[in-house]
């Protein structure tokens, strides 16, 4: 991340993303599989990189290069792409709004506070209670815990979606997408960036 | 991965097309003149600030400088990010010879201690 400033001179926190090129590796359609998406594939590789499985779905669709990710994405209309064409950034334009989807940094096995925003007991006083959760439920009526209750546990490391990130800049030349916050997961991740995803009715 | 390698090439990269480069070497302890783009009213105009830099902060397009100075008998202190495009002008009035990168302990010294000696050499604006 670093910032850059607007024309009128305020600092925009931005992510920088390499983003693409990417290559149609597979289309799919509702006649042939029920319903309509293409299959993307990113990142030139080597061959070890690749099971035969991997190479063999690629050759098939005559893509030369080797791309070590494949991602589906849905579209209304496949009869608009071509195997092996490719998706560039230019399909974005500055001032636009994306998804960006990614992994999450992995947290490990982590307490109350950090995972589910409990505070904290007192630090002294002859406190024993840190971070300790406090009750989590009655007594002998129930006697037992409801499910679904807020406990330690793994975080992080799970596929987030983070909505409405509008694009800055789009540089074409070297396939980079300049998005306005911060993108899911670690540096050097693998990201899938759509456009905006309109819910509810408004038109 | 070569992606990760780069990253840090390519974020310099977009920084640098918006870098001034004409900036004068700042250093802690320099007496400055900052002038400030502020918009009254519909209508921008150049405000002067004017005091010592106690602080110099990050770097590259991120670069901030900490700037006090001493109005009617309160200190004033106020943050410039000094590759935005607010900030009009940068002057360097005089060189201060100071031997810490932070100069807070001027916060708790009023009058004649606040002063900071010149240094040798001419400021070269």
């Amino acid at each position: 991340m670093t910032q850059i400033f607007s024309p009128e001179g305020l600092a925009i926190p931005v992510t920088v993303v390499q983003a693409g090129p990417c290559t149609v590796t597979q289309i799919k359609t509702q006649a042939t599989d029920g319903y309509n998406a293409i299959q993307l594939g990113y990142l030139p590789t080597t061959e070890k990189h690749l099971t035969r499985a991997q190479r063999g779905h690629l050759s098939k669709a005559g893509v030369t290069e080797l791309l070590r990710h494949l991602r589906e994405f849905r579209v209304d209309q496949p009869e608009a792409y071509q195997l092996g064409q490719k998706i560039t950034v230019e399909m974005f334009s500055p001032g636009q709004l994306v998804d960006v989807a990614g992994t999450s940094i992995g947290r490990g096995f982590a307490g109350y506070q950090k995972r589910h925003h409990f505070g904290r007991g007192p630090m002294s006083h002859g406190s024993k209670n840190h971070r300790r959760p406090g009750s989590i439920g009655a007594g002998t009526t129930p006697g037992r815990v409801f499910p679904g209750m807020r406990m330690a546990g793994r975080l992080g490391g799970g596929r987030v979606t983070t909505r409405k990130l509008q694009v800055v800049q789009v540089d074409p030349e070297r396939d980079l997408l300049v998005i306005k916050g911060c993108v899911p997961g670690v540096e050097g991740g693998l990201l899938e960036i759509t456009p905006a995803k309109q819910v509810g009715n408004k038109r | 991965m070569n992606v990760r390698i780069n990253a840090e090439e390519i974020i310099r990269s977009i920084e640098a097309a918006q870098m001034k480069s004409d900036l004068p070497e700042i250093r802690v302890g320099d007496q400055v003149r900052v002038g400030v783009r502020i918009q009254e009213g519909g209508k921008e105009r150049v405000q002067a600030f004017e005091g010592t830099v106690i602080a110099m902060r990050h770097s590259g397009i991120n670069r901030t400088i900490t700037v006090r100075k001493v109005f009617q008998g309160i200190g004033v202190e106020r943050v410039f990010l000094i590759h935005s495009p607010r900030i009009e002008s940068i002057q360097v009035l005089r060189r201060g010879k100071v031997r810490r990168a932070k100069l807070f302990y001027l916060r708790d010294q009023v009058g004649k201690a606040t002063r900071i000696k010149a240094k040798a050499e001419s400021p070269d604006s």
